[in-house]
């Protein structure tokens, strides 16, 4: 009895099979989406991956969030759908609105890519469960257009409510305003984060560290507690 | 304007024809017109032109690149060998592994972001051609001085661009180098490599056979990118609204290959692919001819077809364009219909251009009238050969009597501690980390080992934890000095590199960077440079697979120094064996292997200390190579050592301070009896490596390195906060991390 | 064809590090007395047909649903003579 995770590739997405590896790593089914389909194929969740989309021509995620599948995925989050944005995934949501704000270019300018610390704010959403409130975890960043912003009202809104949930710990590799690496939606279903948790759930690999399968876990134990 | 078909170059023999300004030489033209039987026609020309140039025929080098192949050993290993875009190796368990590395110096230096991200692509699209999916790429850079304004300029661009294509891609960046020198100022040299994996059965061809398959011109639309001296041949006049018929500078579009990547990925699981080619220099006239030339023999395109993002270009124009991104594909005609399918679902042009033919003609149609008829095999593959002469320069003596050993020293401890500070801390020995982190090492989920390792090491297959290491280097300082020596040392150092993180090497793909081949003392280096490396990849059993030649990087008089690069492929059974530098768990013992003698010639503290080159290069010993190599494998695999750095620029004190500072633990060392601090510290002799051997391993250690005959010698252990040499010195590890990593920062940042 | 420019930049109280690095660079390459910089994107628009009121409100809605952000940026648009 396990869940079925929905991973959907847009044309430039990069870390869908890595994502997929992560979902049946934590013992759930991974289901291949394609951008032009409008059918969900009854997945119990949805991630959108890391990557290029679209070259991150126009504005990074600017074009995916137009997709055929984002029109049903759209209407599927406000209905309670959990969604994950990963990096370019979290781009997508913020222009598509399921998450407020925008992604800008790194203030030093450049493409890092490094072994992050976060701090873990929210551990309450579908997608962190599996985290303690104020645990530090360590997983992979690697991104450009990483830098977090919105105005006052809203980052103080997303304060107040408790939906910042993850907060960069040791060094903020981007300037994203309050340290925020990753952010929630008011109803809880809808996650992103900047770090690629898909790239630490394997020992060996990469950084060694496994800290990032907890996101697959947990929305497996919520779906499967839920059913 | 007339078009110059074949009819009317037939008909008016006198007209006189450009071929100076497109390069061509005096008796390379009548040779064409013997060819022909007739003058060419401006297509034609432009063809022969551009595949006859040095960089696209290989003229002044093939005489001594056929060394490769006349002097290959003998491998099970090799599945394809030199000749096809790249180099196929057989790793194992049905797995084929494809890699080459290519510059893509000039472009880079003119326009260091798009030439630098150019050669990227240009290199991943060979790997896709042969069949396989890219899974890393590394990159061996070299610069200019660092400190020059014009290093300055060059260096962020050709970064950025590396880790703006790469990484958009989604190829994880696993190695390479960074390298600065005064030579290189007016010539930096941009080496990519690309590795790819597939099964044996997905090995693709370049070439064309079967008369009635269709070709199929597929990816990016195509431009006046890189047109050279077409524009002689053109004889329109310019309009004001028209596109500026200016030689375009390549612009990569990475999103544009990631699509042809999976989009062909996806043509070869439904083998829809009789034959393909990818579209590097010298574009369409290349892709045509070589693919014809290496099939049965006939071809026939009609170029009027071909998708334009410029529709003022010239039939000579759309033949020479180097437009990025471009795959030519041979396809049955009952499978035309799917391939066009899967590109259109990732909305990937794809046209047919044209097919095989029963003939042995490349026939080229504008608009229905003929523009091109010709043999493809005296286009791609009968080019000019030169025997371009050489001569050992008559500075070389001088050069190797200025005997680095004689140069003054640092005396005592305090000198000493200095001394390595200085070295550390230098550009060439400094930590390139702030380069390396623009560079994505995650993506796809399966890099083992990135730089600062040893080698890059990608696992292949996740249940059987197989994969696949690769090393590149080049150390020009030693090839100056030495070219033949050079050449081997480079060869053994990526050997080596290899070994040391517990896999086994196989194959090698070389990029030969040289000043020009008309000079005399630059063509002797390269002359040297390839028997050197021909003689040692036949000692050590591992062929060369492909590679590519860059000549003419000089300003001037001023040639670059002799830089043959080496990139060895091995293979590792386990990956969860590998064997990484750092230093990782206090107590373990730490053992330097090999012999140490007084060989400072061309080394890195006789460039960082005195400005210094010269003298003899370290001795090379490449028996001792493949003893050190099996025992660092079999040390790996039995968990006899717990991590290993193989010793190069810097010798034995930058070795322990990368591996120090990597594992956050110190080092006690104790100067071995009989051997000078400062030799032992600074030397740079070839065949060794420090290992660290936990304490319950070093009796079998010592015995398997004692029945073999390697000699190994305990230096001291792992432990502390510092890194210290008895009587010496004691520098904290803070210190050296300060010195380390500070100095990239500190010019770029 | 006539073409429309329509201008995207980001809202003034958007930190610009590319604007900024720009704007370092100035004195260093000679060019003094310029106290800010501030970049931004510029897309030209070959629009088929005339560029009347009804094709204005159309390019309008475009660059504010796709071609600008308009969480971060604001856009111009006019046409261009």
């Amino acid at each position: 009895m396990t869940a079925r995770i929905g991973v959907v590739t847009f044309p430039g997405t990069l870390d869908d099979r890595d994502t997929q590896r992560a979902v049946r790593l934590a013992g759930a089914e991974p289901v291949a989406l394609w951008h032009r389909d409008k059918d969900l194929q009854q997945v119990d969740a949805v991630v959108l991956p890391g990557g290029f989309s679209y070259g991150d021509y126009l504005r990074a995620g600017a074009i995916s969030r137009f997709s055929p599948l984002m029109e049903t995925i759209i209407a599927g989050a406000k209905d309670g759908l959990p969604v994950l944005g990963i990096c370019n995934g979290f781009q997508v949501l913020t222009e598509s609105h399921l998450l407020p704000g925008a992604m800008l270019r790194n203030n030093h300018l450049h493409f890092i890519c490094r072994d992050q610390k976060l701090k873990v704010e929210n551990a309450q959403t579908s997608w962190t469960a599996d985290y303690q409130q104020g645990q530090e975890i360590s997983i992979p960043l690697k991104n450009i257009d990483g830098r977090y912003v919105a105005d006052e009202h809203t980052l103080d809104e997303l304060e107040a409510e408790g939906r910042v949930v993850f907060r960069y710990a040791d060094w903020n590799p981007n300037g994203s305003l309050r340290d925020i690496a990753g952010i929630t939606n008011a109803a809880g279903n809808v996650v992103g984060l900047m770090p690629h948790p898909e790239h630490a759930v394997e020992p060996l690999i990469g950084t060694g560290r496994t800290d990032g399968l907890g996101f697959f876990t947990s929305i497996l134990r919520k779906l499967v507690n839920a059913s | 304007m007339t078009l110059d078909t074949v009819k009317h170059a037939a008909e008016t023999p006198e007209v006189g024809q450009p071929w100076a300004e497109l390069g061509l030489k005096q008796d390379e033209y009548e040779r064409i017109r013997e060819i022909l039987d007739r003058r060419p026609t401006g297509a034609e020309l432009a063809m022969y032109s551009v595949m006859w140039s040095e960089h696209c025929s290989y003229k002044s080098s093939k005489v001594h690149l056929k060394q490769f192949g006349d002097k290959a050993p003998a491998s099970d290993a090799m599945l394809v060998g030199i000749g096809e875009n790249a180099g196929v190796v057989d790793v194992g368990q049905g797995y084929a592994v494809t890699f080459k590395i290519e510059s893509h110096n000039h472009p880079s230096y003119i326009e260091p972001y798009q030439g630098a991200a150019t050669g990227v692509g240009g290199i991943v699209r060979d790997i896709l051609a042969m069949g396989a999916r890219p899974v890393a790429v590394m990159d061996p850079l070299r610069f200019g001085a660092f400190d020059h304004p014009d290093t300055k300029r060059v260096l962020p661009g050709i970064v950025s661009g590396v880790g703006g294509y790469g990484n958009c891609l989604g190829l994880p960046n696993i190695g390479g180098e960074v390298v600065f020198d005064a030579c290189y100022q007016g010539n930096p040299l941009v080496n990519a490599l690309c590795v790819g994996v597939m099964r044996h059965e997905d090995i693709h061809l370049a070439k064309a056979s079967g008369p009635g398959n269709k070709v199929i011109l597929y990816g990016a639309r195509t431009g006046g990118d890189g047109i050279g001296g077409v524009s002689v041949l053109a004889s329109e006049t310019f309009s004001d609204t028209g596109p500026t018929k200016r030689p375009a500078v390549q612009v990569g579009d990475p999103f544009q290959e990631k699509l042809l990547i999976e989009c062909t990925l996806e043509i070869f699981r439904e083998d829809l692919v009789a034959g393909i080619q990818d579209l590097g220099g010298a574009g369409l006239s290349c892709a045509t001819s070589e693919l014809a030339s290496a099939g049965s023999g006939g071809m026939r395109v009609e170029l009027d077809t071909v998708p334009l993002r410029d529709s003022s270009l010239s039939p000579e124009e759309i033949l020479m364009s180097e437009s990025q991104e471009r795959m030519c594909a041979i396809v049955e005609p009952a499978k035309v219909a799917r391939f066009l399918e899967i590109c259109e679902k990732w909305d990937v042009i794809a046209t047919v251009i044209g097919e095989v033919t029963d003939g042995e003609r490349l026939e080229i149609f504008w608009h229905g009238e003929q523009i091109v008829d010709v043999p493809p095999r005296t286009v791609a593959h009968e080019g000019p050969v030169y025997e371009r002469p050489y001569a050992r320069p008559s500075w070389q003596d001088a050069l190797q009597a200025d005997d680095a050993n004689a140069l003054p020293r640092p005396a005592g401890g305090d000198e000493l501690r200095a001394s390595v500070l200085a070295l550390v801390s230098s550009p060439n020995q400094a930590s390139k980390a702030w380069i390396t982190d623009q560079y994505d090492r995650f993506v796809q989920g399966n890099t083992v080992l990135a730089q600062p390792e040893d080698s890059g090491i990608v696992r292949i297959d996740a249940d059987t934890n197989l994969g696949v290491a690769i090393a590149t280097d080049g150390n020009g300082r030693f090839a100056k000095l030495d070219p033949y020596a050079g050449a081997q040392l480079a060869l053994a150092e990526a050997y080596r590199n290899v070994a040391t993180t517990g896999a086994k090497p196989l194959a090698v793909s070389d990029c030969l960077n040289f000043g020009s081949p008309e000079d005399p003392a630059a063509m002797w280096q390269f002359a040297e440079a390839c028997r050197g490396l021909a003689d040692g990849c036949l000692v050590l059993g591992t062929p060369v697979t492909g590679g590519n030649v860059s000549l003419y990087n000089q300003t001037g008089d001023v040639a670059i120094h002799p830089t043959p690069v080496v990139a060895v492929l091995g293979v590792i059974d386990d990956v969860t064996r590998r064997t990484p530098i750092g230093f990782a768990e206090e107590g373990q013992l730490l053992y330097l292997l090999g012999d140490t003698k007084e060989e400072l010639g061309g080394s890195a503290w006789s460039q960082v200390a005195h400005g210094h080159l010269g003298g003899l290069p370290p001795v090379v010993d490449l028996e001792r190579e493949k003893l050190l190599a099996e025992i660092l494998i079999s040390a790996s695999r039995d968990g006899m050592v717990d991590a290993a750095h193989d010793l190069s620029d810097g010798g034995l004190v930058q070795a322990v301070v990368e591996s120090c500072l990597r594992g956050g633990l110190g080092a006690r060392l104790v100067v071995p009896d009989g051997l000078d601090p400062f030799v032992f510290l600074f030397s740079e002799s070839a065949g060794r490596v420090v290992v660290a051997v936990p304490r319950s391993e070093e009796l079998r250690f010592n015995d398997m390195c004692g029945a073999r005959g390697l000699p190994a010698t305990r230096i001291g252990v792992v432990d502390g906060d510092s890194v210290e040499v008895q009587g010496q010195f004691t520098i904290p590890l803070a210190e050296l991390r300060e010195a380390h990593e500070g100095t990239i920062p500190s010019l770029l940042a | 064809m006539a073409r429309v420019v329509v201008d995207v930049m980001l809202k003034p109280e958007i930190l610009d590090p590319q604007g900024q690095a720009v704007q370092r660079a100035l004195p260093r390459l000679g060019f003094k007395g310029i106290a800010d910089v501030r970049q931004g994107k510029r897309f030209e628009l070959e629009v088929e047909g005339p560029v009347d009121d009804a094709a204005l409100a159309r390019i309008h809605e475009m660059a504010e649903t796709f071609l600008a952000n308009t969480v971060i940026e604001d856009f111009t648009v006019r046409v261009d003579s």
